[in-house]
């Protein structure tokens, strides 16, 4: 412990800190601009240069370390003149162009210059123009406000991992700029808008909608990955008009990812539904809610009647809140049945029954930055977890050995120490041979799962995991999504427990832990269909919550025969999509940002929230709707006043959910293994910016390079051997669907492979996420 | 490659010269310089094991400083080295002689290449290091070619490389150009250039010591240090010594320029007269009257001719007048020159060498040059000295760097020992230099 004093008030601070940090302790503000609690200190802006007593000149308290007895005056008449001089300095090639400037009442420069800067300018001389930049449809530049602080330049290289901006010239000349033609293309490029100080940085959606002062500040809790990221929306007249992150450093830190601060959009969209609507003779009509619920509620008990409660089933995604997912299973258990399920992407429901609780992440979000040694299997990580990718990213860089089993090798931006990169129907046996190779390293007897001789790459993830002190090995969505993915599982715990690592998922969305939860699954009681069973085999009524049918499913060409099929379909939105094409009756429900509800995150972290503006139009939190349905069906238990009491009926009083969590499987046999198929296997990954109903409706993410349409990526050895040429496009058969897309070469895919992407409605006539395929060249003219 | 012959005076050089003495132009080849006595301090340390510690004690004693600009004690710096650190060190030389007025290590480069491998050897030897790297400014092309001739020259004798003269030490030594830009002879902008980065200076602490080029020990010292090291080791710190002035000690290499009748290098002993070193120079170019000097680089202040010619050239000397001996570049000014014009010149450097990473640097030096280029323009204002004064305080001991001083320093210096001529382009909006001058 060092002893210094600030600003006269003496104190203990750790070695190594800066004068910055002391002061922060010790509640004393010193001002600052390139200064970034996260970020690598750049001491460029000078603002925050304080009075040190023996040191000739002012030094920059974010960078000068603190020696023991050092007196530090941040305010005194020789640090005021510093701060002020460098003030002047930021301000004189300034626009002072506040009014209409976007960053205007919440700027560090406007801000800090009430208190440091002078009330006229000495400078006459012309003022600095800097032409701005095309950074891409999130962000907006404005780049003769930048003061050159390299704070966005630094979020580039420390935490992105790539450096897309830039600052090139020298002197007066240097300018923040993207590489030639380049935009800013990361998942997590929104973050340099919170981090500009100035208005050179802002958002392109939000641009010039509102003022800063205009805007309520309520929080909220992000929907779109596992981590649920904690949110602060800003409304405007009963409009979300923004999304910005509320710092929790067990959760998002102070990030967000572009999907989860854009996506907001989505909200807004025209496609809202805004009034129930009921298909009568085969044309829409808007009716009252009466009359469309009680419709439902006639239409179910004809069909519960007619052929038995179990011609009835409710899909949910796990997107929906805790309460609602609740909700809609006790609805449909009591029309006494169990056909409920909220795992729609998934296929392989063998782990059902066998689980010891919720699948879970299996630690806490923090401390995956801690491990040193982790296996993913089966994720694209940046995309489906950018937060956590960000962590990982951390760690690998204070040792992390981080190593993949993917069927596709995606540049992660951080070093990956092993790859194992094979066709999906491989991934299990690529699995079994590290856990062999990891036996044979451990000098323990050989698993009983059968397992070829590991190749090479298995033997150095293998080797890697048990050289690990604190290890984790984690199922991504692709592993959950994978039609072995109850094998993957087993496998991945006997890894696990083979090498001491800790065991988890990387859960898909805001309440894959909570739709276990909240028992949203088939196997409560009574028990019932999973989500492929009933569509395998179609029902004669559906309750849809949340769902578009050919896009948030396993396989979207059952999918949409089945709801075409079926007798009854009600489809819960917040939008009117594509279900007038199949649904029967439209109920406009409130997304997370209208509703009050819950999400449990990944890591079993129980997260509440209120709707942040009221229902649109006519639509109602899908948790009333469901307690209005329940009682017009006469079910008991449906007499709830807010959605905290659903809440209480489920998690009880406390809000911990340990006890629920759990990864285990109780009947370890891992199951035979699938034979390798001969043909080609699809790869249908879910896109960023597709996963969900809001995001794919965010109009500026999907003007962004992650969101282009589909195209069919391959290895070059089967780009030839198929005969394609430059501009050919590609005919995709899977089942009785097909599919023409574009054709790329992704040297990262192994051979045998068409990596097609699923939730887009270019390949919504395909079949399953996985699975035989066969392909054909489309030659450019016969397009 | 033919090199182009440039100009060579060797009688420009001081009787005592120590590091360019004997020195004809074409004398620079390993056989030349081995025929000079070169290499025996290099042989006479191997074979005697001489222990690091001792070869740093010399050089402590013999109080040579640094020769690029802030003469800062060698010896002392190398005695930060943490020489039992186990991982890479390094030492750099840094031959980006970018200072406006300074072209001593170009020559020294070019003309006696083989004294600077062999000082960069002993420093390797004394501070336990085996990889070194010489920084050469990226406008003397022809100078990189020849000192890799000469470094090529140097490993084929077994000076350089694995097991150096049997001795059992090894020393690598690389070439680097820069590619003209002034802040990459800041010791962290070199660094940063040499990694392969934009040329911009660090926060210190940490040093280069601590954390240097890709964040090991450095030491960084400059060309014509390098050079004076292997007569130290031969001839002993006390007779370097005794050729300066205490504390200052030995020879420096002198680069005069402007209204001199001789321009060139000049190799003399601390501590000689400025009076002296000017004859050296023939004088003044035409008989004209000397009016002001600036004795270290353009960095420095600049002195009116009634200080600098009572003034002796050494560090302590010169810093008691009131500047800075900095690299040795003398510019000598006569009555023909204007100070605006001349501070011009001055201020338009340093706006355009800025590397921009710092706020009172990269602002400040523009505002700077576009207030005095209005003065010399003719409109100014009266209150504009007064700004300029107060605009260089804000800048100078504020950046990260010395940059920020460096532009600062002159401006400060040309109106305080000039004011009147400032003042004169004010209220007559022209030169009070008379035309027929």
């Amino acid at each position: 412990m060092l002893e210094i004093e600030i600003n006269g008030k003496q104190m203990e601070v750790a070695d190594g800190v800066t004068i910055m940090d002391a002061a922060n302790q010790a509640g004393i503000y010193i001002p600052h601009f390139c200064y970034h609690p996260k970020l690598s200190i750049a001491a460029n802006c000078r603002m925050c240069l304080v009075q040190v007593e023996k040191a000739p000149k002012p030094l920059p308290a974010c960078a000068t370390p603190v020696m023991n007895g050092m007196k530090v005056q941040t305010h005194s008449p020789q640090a005021v003149d510093a701060q002020k001089g460098v003030m002047e300095f930021l301000l004189i090639n300034h626009p002072l162009d506040c009014p209409i400037c976007d960053q205007g009442g919440e700027c560090q420069l406007q801000d800090l210059a009430v208190g440091y800067g002078a009330s006229g300018s000495r400078y006459e001389e012309p003022k600095r123009v800097v032409t701005n930049k095309n950074l891409g449809p999130l962000i907006s530049t404005d780049m003769t406000r930048c003061i050159h602080c390299t704070r966005c330049v630094r979020f580039g290289q420390e935490i992105a991992g790539i450096m897309e901006l830039g600052m090139i010239g020298r002197g007066e000349h240097a300018e923040i700029i993207t590489f030639v033609g380049k935009t800013v293309d990361s998942e997590l490029s929104g973050n340099v808008i919170d981090l500009c100080p100035v208005g050179a940085l802002t958002s392109k959606p939000f641009r010039y909608t509102a003022r800063p002062w205009e805007l309520t500040r309520r929080p909220s809790i992000s929907p779109h990955c596992g981590l649920g990221s904690n949110l602060t929306v800003h409304v405007k007249q009963n409009r979300v008009m923004r999304v910005l992150p509320r710092a929790n450093d067990a959760i998002n830190e102070c990030w967000l990812s572009d999907k989860d601060r854009f996506s907001y959009e989505g909200l807004n969209s025209e496609e809202r539904l805004a009034r129930p609507m009921l298909k009568r003779a085969g044309t829409w009509e808007e009716v009252e809610w009466e009359v469309a619920l009680r419709f439902v509620a006639e239409e179910l008990r004809r069909i519960s009647a007619q052929h038995g409660a179990g011609a009835v089933g409710a899909l949910a995604t796990p997107y929906q809140t805790l309460e609602e997912l609740y909700l809609l299973q006790k609805l449909i258990r009591g029309l006494g049945t169990g056909n409920v399920d909220f795992r729609l992407r998934q296929s392989d429901f063998g782990a059902d029954g066998r689980l010891s609780g919720a699948p879970w992440l299996g630690m806490k979000i923090a401390d995956m930055g801690k491990l040193d040694r982790v296996l993913v299997i089966g994720s694209n990580l940046r995309h489906d977890h950018p937060l956590l990718a960000h962590r990982l990213r951390q760690a690998t860089k204070r040792g992390l050995q981080l190593s993949l089993i993917n069927p596709f090798d995606d540049d992660l931006l951080m070093r990956v120490a092993h790859k194992g990169t094979v066709v999906p129907s491989a991934m299990p046996g690529m699995v079994a041979a590290v856990l062999k190779a990891a036996a044979e390293a451990k000098d323990a007897a050989p698993p009983a799962t059968p397992g070829a001789d590991a190749p090479d790459a298995a033997r150095a993830i293998a080797e890697s995991l048990v050289s690990g002190k604190s290890i984790g090995v984690f199922l991504g969505n692709l592993a959950q999504h994978h039609p072995d993915a109850s094998r993957l599982h087993a496998l991945g715990i006997a890894l696990a427990e083979l090498t001491g690592a800790r065991f988890g998922f990387l859960g898909e969305a805001a309440n894959s832990v909570g739709g276990y939860v909240a028992g949203c699954v088939p196997f409560g009681s009574p028990s019932g269909l999973n989500a492929r069973a009933m569509l395998q085999k179609p029902l004669k009524a559906y309750l849809l919550l949340g769902v578009e049918a050919e896009l948030d499913t396993y396989d979207a060409g059952e999918t949409m025969a089945a709801m075409k099929s079926a007798e009854l379909v009600v489809a819960m939105s917040p939008y009117q999509h594509r279900a007038v094409e199949y649904a029967h009756v439209l109920l406009p429900i409130g997304p997370f940002t209208e509703t009050a509800g819950t999400f449990i995150s990944t890591e079993g972290a129980v997260q509440s929230f209120n709707g942040v503006v009221h229902p649109l139009g006519e639509t109602r939190p899908a948790w009333k709707v469901m307690r209005v349905l329940g009682n017009l069906l006469g079910l008991p238990g449906f007499k709830y006043n807010t959605a905290d009491d659903v809440r209480r009926e489920v998690l009880g009083t406390e809000s911990n959910v340990g006890s629920r969590l759990g990864n285990d499987l109780s009947a370890r046999g891992s199951g035979a293994e699938n034979a390798r198929k001969a043909g080609l296997e699809r790869l249908g990954e879910v896109p960023i910016y597709a996963a969900d109903a809001i995001v794919r409706r965010a109009r500026s993410l999907q003007q962004t390079r992650d969101a282009a349409r589909p195209v069919a990526r391959m290895s070059r050895a089967l780009y030839e051997r198929l005969a394609l040429r430059e501009g050919d496009s590609l005919r995709v058969r899977q089942g009785a669907g097909e599919a023409v897309v574009s054709v790329a070469v992704d040297n990262g895919m192994p051979a045998d492979c068409i990596r097609l992407a699923a939730a887009l409605p270019e390949t919504a006539a395909l079949g399953a996420m996985f699975g035989e395929v066969t392909a054909e060249r489309v030659a450019q003219q016969e397009r | 490659m033919g090199l182009p012959t440039p100009p060579f005076s060797p009688g420009l050089f001081g009787p005592e010269a120590i590091i360019m003495g004997g020195l004809t132009g074409l004398n620079w080849r390993l056989k030349d310089y081995e025929a000079r006595g070169g290499y025996a301090a290099l042989r006479k340390i191997l074979s005697e094991k001489t222990p690091p510690d001792q070869l740093i004690g010399e050089i402590k004693k013999s109080a040579l400083r640094g020769r690029g600009g802030a003469g800062f004690p060698t010896g002392l710096k190398w005695s930060f080295m943490p020489r039992q650190f186990p991982g890479a060190k390094y030492i750099v030389c840094n031959s980006d002689e970018g200072e406006p007025g300074t072209f001593k290590d170009r020559d020294l480069l070019r003309y006696n290449p083989h004294i600077v491998i062999e000082g960069l050897i002993i420093a390797g030897y004394a501070m336990s290091t085996h990889v070194a790297y010489n920084y050469i400014h990226g406008e003397i092309w022809d100078v990189y070619e020849r000192f890799e001739e000469a470094l090529e020259e140097a490993r084929a004798a077994g000076y350089v490389g694995k097991n150096i003269l049997a001795s059992g030490f090894d020393f690598e030594l690389h070439n680097h150009h820069g590619y003209g830009a002034y802040i990459c002879g800041e010791e962290t902008g070199l660094l940063e250039s040499l990694e392969g980065k934009k040329g911009m200076p660090r926060f210190k602490p940490p040093f280069p010591a601590s954390y240097g080029l890709y964040g090991k020990p450095t030491t960084i010292n400059n060309t014509e240090t390098f050079a004076a090291v292997p007569w130290i080791v031969v001839n002993g710190a006390e007779a370097f010594l005794g050729l300066g002035k205490p504390n200052n000690g030995g020879t420096k290499i002198f680069s005069v320029s402007g209204d001199v009748e001789r321009p060139g290098n000049f190799e003399v002993r601390l501590g000689t007269p400025f009076a002296k070193l000017l004859e050296m120079a023939g004088g003044m170019r035409g008989g004209r009257k000397l009016k002001a000097c600036i004795p270290g680089g353009s960095s420095m202040p600049v002195l009116p001719a009634e200080i600098i010619m009572k003034t002796d050239m050494d560090y302590d000397s010169i810093a008691k007048a009131g500047s800075m001996l900095g690299s040795g570049a003398v510019i000598i000014m006569d009555e023909t020159r204007c100070m605006v014009r001349s501070l011009l010149r001055l201020s338009y450097f340093y706006f355009e060498e800025s590397c921009g990473q710092c706020t009172p640097c990269r602002e400040g030096t523009g505002w700077l040059y576009r207030m005095v280029d209005r003065i010399e323009r003719g409109r100014g204002k009266p209150e504009d000295l007064d700004l300029l004064n107060n605009v260089s305080d804000n800048i100078a001991g504020r950046t990260i760097c010395a940059l920020g001083d460096a532009a600062a320093l002159p401006v400060k210096s040309f109106i305080k020992h000039f004011r009147e001529e400032f003042v004169h382009h004010i209220e007559h909006k022209k030169c009070l230099v008379p035309d027929y001058l």
